[in-house]
């Protein structure tokens, strides 16, 4: 026991002395959840929109009075002519152009019925999106209100409720994803890249030589980073809670034991990296395109799993990190406890035994 | 196993697939004896040395280190004997008394005899003034010393050293070898590594591998007589070119 923490303090020594490490470290999860946070955003605000009005009535001037009101659009412009749209677009500075039809305050009396046209800017997909469904809610909002005057036989009104995430905040859903990432690279990359250095320099072989079991070299090397991986979570977390207001709904305990389980896995999953590579190059460069690359592109933590080709979805289910998002998210935003979690949970832990035992065979073929 | 003889190997063998690295090598070395082990490059020198320090399992033949056997009481082997690698291998990034507390801390010394082995070497090797250096920062020189130093530490009964010499400049190599004497003649049996002939006539006995088996096995001036040349080098290069 004695040999041991005195391998463990070696092992902070290490990590203390290393700039780059402690940047990866502390500076990283700081720096990446801020920037999702504020900088990431799906949220549109003060959008500049255009309008082109063919027809100026009453009507039309309603609308527009009322999504000038709302926050989210700023009207920049008013032009006269369709030939205008496409210089209006070209210069950058709108997302929208609203195109009233002429005659729209009689139409809409006469034949019920009266067009107006959203063209908005798709370079950027997501937030044409976005803002298309701004402006048709701001429109129905309208229309109901109308409506109200009017007695209709019968009337289908959908009500659309966003539950869990009622504001639509994106850092909702970014914290979640950051933390698994955070968790995994400093977890899988930094503990697979310390095995690999004591390769490099030769020091395994000496601690190899030394009356140290092998098995206590690798827990040795892994409890420092399970402590400081706990630190990291707890920071993430705590930012996520004070600085955006992200609500913890389920238990801090589950949230807690679950994220040390997912570390564990991360670990194993170094362990496993640094059985396969002799260098701490090929320690990092697997670490990067193996785990990182899956983590944001296929885990659902920015593209959503459902919407993707059959094949990716299946492959998206090997990935750690998808399973560990569902858990997260499903207790701070969903606030469900472990008869919700209980299977993705065994997923991680049986995912975790079999990179135990992966590294452990590998691990001897080498020893023979 | 005899009284004196601290390692006793008998056809012991290793082979990868179809490639044998040690092919039956047989030898004895005394208590207290500096043992050279010679050998071209890929002659099986480093594979045979990690089957007696207990990290590779032989593939057939017997060996003792220690008294103990090389199958089936490595960690026995791992406590009694000391090993500094031609890497270079004590923690940069620790400083010198770091070094020493980790290693003695992981052969399980006390915290007292650490104390006393530091004073010690500290002395012997006069580092105070460097004593809280980061290693990294001292000269190749005295790193080798240091890490000789440190593979001592537990006071083992034989200590092995893979090419401990590469790349240090004369003198120092001349104070290494001058450390080599001092601990043989306290008993502590020496198994080196070297591709300097020079170092090799310092040795009490020189074994010479060639392809994976020992060629030849005796004192330097014996083996001098044998081939009938005037130093090791030519020795040397008569078995390696066949």
């Amino acid at each position: 026991m004695k040999r041991f923490i005195g391998f463990i303090k070696k092992e902070f020594y290490h990590i203390f002395r290393d700039t780059r490490s402690l940047f990866i470290l502390f500076g990283m999860p700081i720096a990446q959840i801020l920037l999702f946070g504020f900088a990431i955003t799906n949220e549109i605000n003060n959008v500049d929109i255009a309008i082109l009005d063919h027809s100026k009535d009453a009507t039309t001037q309603e609308i527009i009075n009322k999504i000038s009101a709302s926050k989210y659009f700023t009207i920049d412009q008013l032009i006269t002519r369709e030939s205008d749209i496409e210089e209006a677009f070209q210069k950058g500075k709108i997302k929208a152009v609203l195109n009233f039809e002429k005659d729209f305050s009689k139409n809409l009396i006469k034949e019920r019925q009266a067009t107006l046209q959203i063209i908005t800017d798709a370079t950027d997909p997501n937030t044409a999106n976005t803002i298309t469904n701004y402006i048709n809610s701001i429109l129905k909002n309208y229309e109901q209100s109308k409506n109200k005057n009017i007695k209709l036989d019968y009337q289908v009104v959908s009500e659309t409720r966003m539950v869990y995430n009622p504001e639509l905040k994106s850092v909702f859903t970014f914290v979640p994803g950051v933390m698994t990432i955070i968790l995994m690279l400093v977890s899988a990359m930094m503990t697979s890249i310390s095995i690999t250095r004591e390769k490099e320099l030769g020091t395994m072989e000496i601690l190899l030589v030394s009356p140290i079991t092998p098995f206590q070299v690798i827990i040795g090397k892994v409890v420092p980073y399970i402590f400081l991986s706990v630190i990291n979570a707890a920071v993430i977390v705590l930012l996520s809670i004070f600085v955006f207001n992200m609500p913890v709904q389920g238990s801090l305990f589950l949230l807690g034991a679950e994220s040390v389980l997912f570390i564990i896995t991360s670990l194993a999953l170094g362990i496993l990296i640094s059985t396969i590579s002799e260098t701490q190059q090929t320690a990092m460069m697997i670490s990067l395109m193996g785990l990182m690359l899956p983590v944001i592109l296929l885990s659902g933590f920015i593209f959503p799993i459902s919407s993707m080709p059959e094949p990716l979805q299946i492959i998206s289910h090997i990935i750690p990190a998808k399973w560990f998002i569902i858990i997260i998210k499903g207790i701070m935003l969903k606030g469900v406890d472990l008869s919700f979690l209980w299977k993705e949970s065994l997923i991680l832990i049986s995912m975790t035994v079999l990179f135990i035992g992966l590294s452990i065979k590998k691990y001897k073929i080498r020893l023979e | 196993m005899k009284e004196e003889n601290v390692i006793e190997a008998q056809g012991l063998t290793k082979t990868f697939g179809d490639f044998t690295a040690v092919n039956a090598i047989s030898f004895e070395v005394k208590k207290g004896e500096i043992f050279g082990f010679l050998g071209a490059n890929g002659a099986g020198k480093t594979t045979a040395m990690k089957m007696l320090i207990g990290i590779s399992k032989p593939s057939s033949g017997e060996a003792k280190v220690a008294g103990f056997d090389v199958y089936s009481q490595t960690e026995s082997i791992k406590k009694n004997i000391g090993y500094m690698s031609q890497k270079f291998a004590l923690y940069d990034d620790l400083t010198v008394k770091e070094n020493i507390n980790f290693f003695g801390g992981i052969y399980g010394l006390s915290r007292a005899k650490i104390k006393e082995k530091m004073k010690q070497l500290i002395d012997e090797l006069g580092l105070e003034h460097i004593a809280d250096q980061l290693v990294g920062s001292l000269p190749l020189g005295w790193k080798q010393k240091l890490s000789f130093s440190v593979s001592l530490l537990h006071e083992p009964k034989i200590v092995f050293l893979d090419e401990p010499t590469g790349g240090v400049d004369p003198i120092t190599r001349r104070q290494f070898w001058e450390m080599i004497y001092k601990s043989a003649n306290e008993g502590t049996t020496i198994f080196v590594t070297t591709h300097y002939m020079d170092e090799a006539e310092y040795c009490d006995r020189v074994s010479i591998m060639v392809d994976g088996r020992i060629d030849a096995l005796d004192t330097p001036k014996m083996l001098k007589k044998q081939f009938k040349v005037d130093n090791m080098n030519d020795v040397f290069l008569k078995l390696a070119r066949g």
